[in-house]
This record gives C-alpha cells, structure tokens and sequence, in this order.
C-alpha cells in the first residue's frame, strides 16, 4: 500500500530523486533502447487503407524522422511547451524553438518545462534543456529571439514550421516570410519551395488548429476577417462616462498615470511590477468609488492592464497534440492532412468543428493580385492610413507609406520612427494630389504584420 | 491596503480567472486515482498536477518496459524494469509540489479481488487502457459506491472517452451564448417606477442622448402596448415597425436631420432579443418536475433543495418567472442612470434572492436540518445561475453492454454516415472481443497483420449479431485496426490527455458542463463526436 505517514519525507526524497533523475535522464546512455519507437513505426512500417496516396511503408521513414528531418517551433509557451514534447516524442530529433520571453510565475500552470527557479530565464533556453535532458538523443535548439530577427536563410533549413503563437500580428509576420519564400518558374509554384506552416492557439477553453500550404491553401491572411480587431472601450466612456469597473482601470491606466506620473517622470506602466498594478489598483478603486461602481478587484484590475487572457494546461494540450499530428503526417506522408482548419471548444461537453478555410482570390498576402486603392485626388493621405488599418482584410497596424515620385524613393508617412514620424506628419494633411501622386502609382507599405513589402495601385476616382 | 497575492494565486492566475477561488478550492480538496500510467494516463494527470489536484493515486501492476518508455514524457530509460506506478508518480510529483503523489503497485483487478472498498475513496476514477473485463467490474463497484468514473483509451489513431456517473448537477454552467434577463415584456414593479422616471420627450439633449437602451425600448413599448391591445411586437414586420418607432424618437436638429444619438441605435440593434419573451426554459422545466425536486429529505443534496426552493419561488412568488438575475450588459449611458438602472436590477435579485432563501429555510427545517446548512452566499449563487441549471445522468456500463438496454437506435443512427466515429467505437469493442478470445490484441507484431484481419472480422460479426445491430463495417476499418496493433502514440494519447483531464476538472469543481457520455476522436480526420449510450 503507498506509504502515506510523512509526507513531507516522501515528497522531499521524491524531488531529490527525481532530480537526479532529470539531470541524468538518460543522455548519458546514448539514446536508443529496445522497443523505444514501438508505438510510432506501426505508422511508417505497415500499409493501411487510408494513408496518404503517397505514402510507401518503410523501414527507413524513422530514420528521416530522427536524423534529417528539421521542424521550428515558434513559441516555447503554452502551446510551445506541449509542442516540443510531442514532437520529441513521435520521432524528431531535429527541432529548433524560437521565443523572445522570459519565464513568469503565472506560466508555471501550464508551461510545464518551467520551474519556479526558471522565473526570469529565457523560455527557449530552458524548455530546450529539459526536453533534451528528459528525451535521450533530442537536440532541441533554442533561440532567445524575435521572429523577426531571423530572414529567409534561417527558416528555408525547415521542413515543416509549427506555430504556437499568442498574437496574430506574429502570426501574419510569420505567413508573409513562408510566402516570400515561394519560388515561381513561369507562373507556376514550385512545390519543393514550400514550407508547410501548422498553426495552434487557445483562450481559455476554446482552441484552433490549421494547417497552411502557402501558395497552395489558404494562408493566415485570406482568413483574416476570422479575427475580428480587438475593441476598446470608447475615449469619452473611459474619461467622463464610467459604468464598469474595467472602465475605471482604463482611465487611471490611459489618463491618470501620464498626468500624475507616480513613479517618476518618463516611468511608464510597467505591468509586471506588482507596484505599479497596486498603484492602479487603488487609483481605480477611487474613481469607481467615485461613480458608485463596485467590482474593482486587484485580480480585475491586473487583468485589464495586461490583457489577460485566461489560460489552462487541457486546451493547450489538445490543441498542441492535434497539431503535432499534422506535423507526424506530413513528415511521413502516412495519412492525409487536415483539411484545413479545425475548432475546438469544451465548455460544453467536447465540440469540434473541421472546415476547409477558402483561400481568398484577392488575399493582400498570397494572391499576388495587385491591390488596388481607390481614392479621389483630393483625398488626404491621413483617409489611405485610415483605410490600411481599419479595413478588415488588411488590419495593418503602423503602415508605412513610399512612393516614387520624380524617379526618387519618398517616405510619405512612417510612424514607427520618432523623427521620421515628426517630418512626415504634415503630409497626412495633405491631399493625395497635392504630394504629387499619379492615377496608377505604386504605393509601397511596410507594416509589421508582414516581412514583405506590400505593394498596392492607386486609382484615381473622379 | 497592500493586496498582496501569495505564491499560489499568482501561479495558478490564469486558471482562477476561469472557475475562480472556490473552484480551486474543490480541486484542491481531491483526490484522483489513475488506473495505469501508460502514456494516456500520465498526460490526464500531468493536466490535472499542473493546475494543483489535491492529490492523485496511480494504481499499476506494470514494470515499465522499453516500449513505455517510448511515448511516454513520464518515464525515464532507466527505470525499465521498475514498477510503472512508482516511476510515473515520481516524475508527475515532480511537475508540482503543491501536489501529493501516491502509487499503489497493484493491478486493479487484484484489488476488486481484494479490496475493492480501495476505490470508494477517491472523488473520480480515471481508468485508462482497460479490458473490457476489468472496466466493466470496476464499473460496477464505483457504479453502487456513487464514485465517478472515467474511461479512456488511446488505440491507434483514436481516442475514446465514456463517462460514468449516475447524476452530476451543475450550477455554474457558464453558458457561452446566454440571452440576458431584462424582464422587458413584463417589468416588476421597482422597474416599471423607475422607467416612469424617466420622460424622453422633455429631457434635455446630453440626457436624451445618454439615456440607457432599456429604458428607451421600455418606453416605447409602452406605447406599442397602448395601441396593439398589450401584445408584443411578433413577427418580423412588427418588429421591423417598432424599431422604426424608436428611430423616429431620435433628436433631429433645426435642419430636421437626425443626430447620433449611439443609445438609440444600440435599442434598435437590441430589439430582436429584448422582446424575448420571459420565460423558465425546458431544461430547467425538467428539473422542477424531476423526483429529486418533488421528494425533499434530510439526504437531499443543497442542489435539489434548492431547486425546490426556486420552484416554490416561482409557484408563489415570482408570478411564473425565475429570481431576477439581476445583471445587464454594459450599454451607451451616462455613469449615473447606468448605476441606478443596474441597482434596480440588483436589489430585485437580493429581493428575489432573499425569499428563496426562505423557502429553504423552511423546506431545511421540515426535514430537520439546521436552517444554516445552506449558506447565503450558496443560495445567491443558485438564484443568479437558476437560468443556466444543468443536470447530467449517464447510463451504467452495465446498461451500455447489456444486450437488454444496448442504445440500439444512437448506434444504427450515427452509422448512417458509415464513415463517421460511431464506426471507431464499434471497432473498439470489437478488439475488446479479440482480446477476451486471445488475451491479446489484433496486429501487435508484424507477422500477426495479416492473419489477425480475418479473425478480427470474425468478432466484429459476432458483435454485430449478438446486439442485433443492422449495419456494417467496412473492411477497411478491420485492417486499419489490425494494422494500429494497439499502439499508443504520444500526440493521440496527448490530445485526449487534455480533453479527459478537463472532463475531470469539470465533475470535480462542478463549473462547466461534462460530456454524456461517449467521446470518440479520429486522429486521421481531426474530428471527434459525442454519442449517449
């Protein structure tokens, strides 16, 4: 019967062992043992009748998997850290895992290769340690990076890209650098150009899986009307007409703290440090006083501030494991891919919808249809900036403007640079005409929703 | 007042933001026992430490063989040889110590031998990769002991759930969808004084334009009342007509165009659903009627007392209608008329609330139970959930494999599309069969592929025929679960990890709604179906 007197002793030489444990894994052993890979080769040593029309059992399809084939992780969160263990554990070897975060207390309840003495380390660095420390022979590469610090050398070494990203902005960044890879020989798409891209994410008891082809399905952006834009709470809402208590954070948030500067001046909100959410916290506790709004708790308030979405170890689970089985069918042709795009929800019960997202014929991203503005000369260039982030195919969010006017390259309006933004402003003003532009002139736009440059036509409407 | 938030609030964070303090605290209260830490077993549990089970017991005769150690992230190489349970408990331990970690090295079917009274302990059993002969007595024995239980199995490419418990009821099922309740059709008294408190037509413009949808819908139908003899807008072309009616009560300037006036677009937008007609919805219906609710004893469950209660409420006090909810979606308002419009709807919940409360007090005494046994806070919560109520019984195993109450018709109806999960599950009982003949399942080993098709074949007829089950099988299925070999691979065996373990937490916190009571999941096609047998 399991020993239930002392706890505290058993637990105590349980962590001991185990950490001895995690420390010796089994590195040392060199890697294989008898039956290891039992559960996956049924898959790639036998025939069946729904595998893939291309699939030809073999012996050799395992070795692929453990010595040549290459899969990158994005995100070493809450899906990244169920990605990386489900991959280690159908067979490759070869993973690489990008993430630009450090580890926080609140990951602790679902990113399960973080410990409490990881709060503070990078999360790639510590997720690769210990699945190469608990899987034998698993070389997991990390990089402590944005996506955006690599190019198109970096990510053409893969085979299969796995997303498990928490902002559709990467997300999108991430579509346009597989598309930009695209090799076309006279029009048509060269398949061994294409680098397949499974992409994960979850909120709370709802989830997503989807596998894209780019250039062939449809990528991220022809389904971009499936997000719609976040709304905030109205200005005038949140600075005289209070009726919630997250309208009150907001104020102190977006109003109180520039004014009243508590920590300093040019000290901005900082919203994970305790002290600056306290700070929020009873300023908002005084202006919902103030309206006779109750509910203002610390746990709303940071909430709020952070934009927390809450978070569980199950879906991240389900949506990590079902994507890492696209990843497994496509490395071995074994079976068919989804196709394309599956929803899960178990709020109630367990509910599944499987659909086949539509590319879009005239997708800003994948289509390589010009994109057409249309604008009446008089137009300001502040209503083309308008319509780049505010059109709900497009979402951009700092669109950046060139033109080439007089044979020169000239910055319109770029906002991401202080002093650029301060020289260009004036032109926002300005009508489309008045800036010199021409009917069926090329606008070029950067955005940080895509590596590519977009280019769209300006049509003149009378 | 520093709020300071100790290690465990900040770590469990995310997840409290969904089933809040009292549900963790239900967690932290129990105690789990996982039948076999096979790959399945250890990700259930995995998902069930990570968010801080009070404690979990794994029951398995196993050593763990090379084999195990293959697909399973909770086994290490070098503890092939040792017992399964004791090297799984170690590294799942490992993931929280907030967590107590118990093993019992032991198959289960020598303690339904021995002591079958081990399993009445624990708050939900979870048994993974079970013969069908073992699942069926443990299902019996936690069946008479009221103890959940939760079957799993990851075979190939499929995933597969059953749930087993004789009646699970809900309260906070957080509905995703739910319609608000505004009572416009037919304002309570404190309403109906507080809408004559208003007078649109002499207001001044900011109030005009800053006055709450509700009152403006309340006010015009009012009017609409008056002139079509008390009947609610009905149809589409009614409705259509009383939207026009409000846009015409938009402010117009000197030119005589209209201004943007957003509180009356948004009473507009909101016609459809306000003049829903208030009423009890079937589900609930159902509970009022059900036996628990007619026959009150001093072994009532608080649910069902409260469940009378509300029923009485409704009889005697509510006019028909449910305890007011007592909330409203935030909408276009000045901070002053919203607050006092969401008071009146507050205090007419406590009001509602509080009579309810008496009606337990009473129906508590007349079975001789102290009047405090159902606290305050309990009965609010009910009041403000009594719309949203969920009670979910499944059947016995007993009843699911008895040739006697088979669900004949759930079986031959999903068969229909023939290429559909129900296919799976009857696979799945059909290796079952296999196994109980050969003590062995179809296709372990290379050389057994081939023949095992045909023999597997046999059980799916014999199956078929024994429950009177008109459909058929393709072949294809036969050779595909032959050629599985009764693998487990890890993504399968990981996606239902999370799936079962959320089922788990649902039965334990009481929030959210389980599944009644058969999940299937088709790794191939990445879909999944829900039957009740």
């Amino acid at each position: 019967m399991a020993d239930t007197d002392e706890p505290e002793k058993k637990r105590r030489r349980v962590v001991e062992l185990t950490e001895k444990m995690v420390v010796d894994g089994g590195s040392r052993d060199g890697g294989e043992w008898d039956g290891r890979w039992n559960h996956i080769n049924t898959f790639l040593e036998r025939p069946g009748p729904f595998t893939h029309p291309d699939f030809e059992p073999s012996t050799e399809s395992l070795q692929f998997l453990l010595d040549t084939c290459k899969i990158l992780v994005i995100g070493a969160g809450g899906l990244g850290c169920e990605l990386l263990k489900d991959l280690a554990l159908s067979g490759f070897r070869h993973i690489h895992v990008v993430d630009m975060d450090t580890i926080d207390v609140s990951n602790l309840n679902r990113q399960f290769l973080f410990r409490l003495k990881d709060v503070g380390r990078p999360k790639a660095d510590i997720a690769a340690d210990f699945i190469n420390g608990r899987i034998p022979g698993c070389n997991v590469v990390p990089h402590f990076k944005k996506i955006q610090d690599f190019d198109e050398s970096f990510y053409r070494q893969f085979h299969i890209i796995v997303c498990g990203l928490d902002s559709i902005i990467a997300r999108r960044w991430m579509n346009g650098m597989l598309l930009s890879l695209l090799v076309y020989e006279d029009g048509v798409l060269d398949p061994s150009s294409i680098i397949p891209l499974i992409d994960g994410g979850t909120e709370g008891f709802k989830g997503n899986a989807r596998v894209i082809f780019p250039g062939m399905t449809a990528c991220i952006d022809c389904t971009l009307e499936l997000y719609p834009p976040q709304i905030n709470f109205p200005m005038c809402t949140i600075a005289s007409m209070p009726r919630l208590p997250e309208h009150c954070v907001e104020y102190v948030r977006m109003l109180l703290w520039p004014k009243e500067k508590p920590f300093g001046d040019g000290v901005g909100l900082d919203a994970d440090d305790p002290e600056h959410i306290q700070w929020v916290y009873q300023k908002s506790q005084e202006r919902a006083a103030e309206f006779s709004i109750t509910g203002v708790t610390y746990r709303l308030t940071q909430g709020v501030v952070k934009r927390i979405i809450p978070a569980v170890a199950s879906t991240n689970a389900v949506i990590a494991a079902a994507c890492a089985t696209e990843v497994f069918k496509i490395a071995s042709s074994a079976y068919i891919p989804l196709n394309n795009y599956m929803v899960f929800n178990d709020v109630d019960g367990l509910y599944t919808y499987t659909f086949e997202a539509e590319r879009k014929e005239n997708c800003s991203s994948c289509s390589q249809v010009p994109q057409d503005l249309h604008f009446s000369p008089s137009a300001k260039l502040q209503e083309v900036v308008d319509y780049l982030t505010e059109n709900a195919s497009l979402q951009m969010k700092s669109p950046a403007i060139t033109a080439t006017l007089e044979g020169k390259n000239k910055t319109l309006y770029l906002q991401t640079v202080a002093s650029i933004e301060q020289r260009t402003r004036p032109n926002l003003s300005k009508s489309l005409k008045e800036l010199g532009l021409l009917d069926g002139q090329e606008l070029a736009v950067a955005d940080v929703t895509t590596p590519q440059t977009l280019l769209f036509k300006l049509s003149f409407t009378s | 007042m520093a709020a300071t938030k100790t290690a465990k609030e900040q770590k469990y964070d995310r997840q409290l933001r969904l089933w809040g303090d009292h549900g963790q605290e239900e967690l932290e209260n129990a105690h789990v026992c996982l039948i076999n830490s096979t790959a399945s077993g250890t990700e259930i549990l995995k998902n069930l430490v990570l968010p801080g089970i009070g404690a979990f017991t794994i029951v398995d005769g196993h050593k763990v063989s090379g084999e195990d150690v293959g697909n399973n992230f909770f086994l290490s190489n070098n503890s092939i040889g040792r017992n399964r349970a004791q090297a799984a408990t170690e590294l799942l331990q490992e993931l929280n110590t907030d967590v107590s970690g118990n093993f019992v090295e032991e198959s289960p079917d020598k303690l339904l031998d021995n002591d079958p009274e081990f399993f009445h302990r624990f708050t939900l059993v979870i048994g993974v990769q079970l013969p069908e002969s073992t699942c069926l007595r443990l299902g019996s024995v936690l069946w008479n002991a009221n103890v959940p239980f939760l079957v799993c199995r990851t075979y190939g490419l499929v995933g597969y759930m059953r749930l087993v418990v004789k009646e699970h009821t809900v309260i906070e099922s957080h509905p995703d969808n739910a319609l608000e309740d505004l009572r416009l059709d037919q304002p309570f008294a404190e309403l109906k004084s507080h809408i004559q408190s208003y007078d649109l037509e002499g207001m001044g413009k900011k109030d005009h334009g800053h006055t709450p949808w509700i009152i403006i819908v309340a006010k015009y139908l009012e009017k609409w009342f008056s002139e079509h003899n008390f009947q609610l807008p009905k149809n589409y072309k009614e409705k259509e007509a009383f939207k026009q009616l409000i846009r015409q009560g938009i402010l117009k300037n000197e030119k005589g165009t209209p201004e943007v006036e957003e509180n009356f677009e948004e009473a507009i937008k909101n016609v459809n659903t306000a003049l829903n007609p208030t009423k009890i919805s079937s589900g609930v219906d159902d509970l009022f009627n059900g036996e628990q609710c007619n026959a009150i004893t001093s072994q009532t469950p608080a649910f069902w007392v409260m469940t009378r209660a509300v029923r009485e409420f409704v009889q005697n006090d509510g006019g028909g209608n449910l305890p007011v909810r007592g909330s409203i979606p935030d909408m276009i308002a000045d901070s002053e008329k919203f607050i006092n419009l969401q008071n009146v709807y507050r205090e007419k919940a406590m009001q509602d609330a509080s009579v309810v409360s008496k009606h337990v007090e009473s129906l508590l005494q007349s079975v001789g139970k102290p009047s405090g046994s159902i606290s305050e806070q309990d009965i609010k919560l009910f009041c403000k959930n009594a719309a949203f109520l969920r009670v979910v019984r499944c059947r016995s195993l007993a009843e699911e494999y008895s040739v006697e109450t088979v669900n004949k018709d759930a079986i031959t109806c999903s068969m229909d599309g023939a290429d559909g999960e129900m296919v799976l599950y009857l696979m799945l009982r059909s290796v079952d069969r296999f196994y109980q003949q050969h003590s062995r399942y179809p296709g372990v080993y290379n050389y057994q592929v081939e023949e095992d098709i045909s023999k597997l074949k046999l059980c799916v007829n014999s199956l078929l025929q024994e429950y009177g089950l008109n459909v058929s099988v393709k072949d294809d299925y036969i050779h595909e679960f032959c050629r599985y070999g009764a693998a487990e691979p890890h993504t399968v065996a990981s996606f239902l990890g999370g799936s079962a373990a959320q089922e788990a937490i649902k039965l334990i916190t009481r929030q959210f709604v389980p599944f009644n009571n058969t999940f299937v999941y088709n790794a191939m096609s990445q879909t999944t179906a829900t039957f009740q047998l």
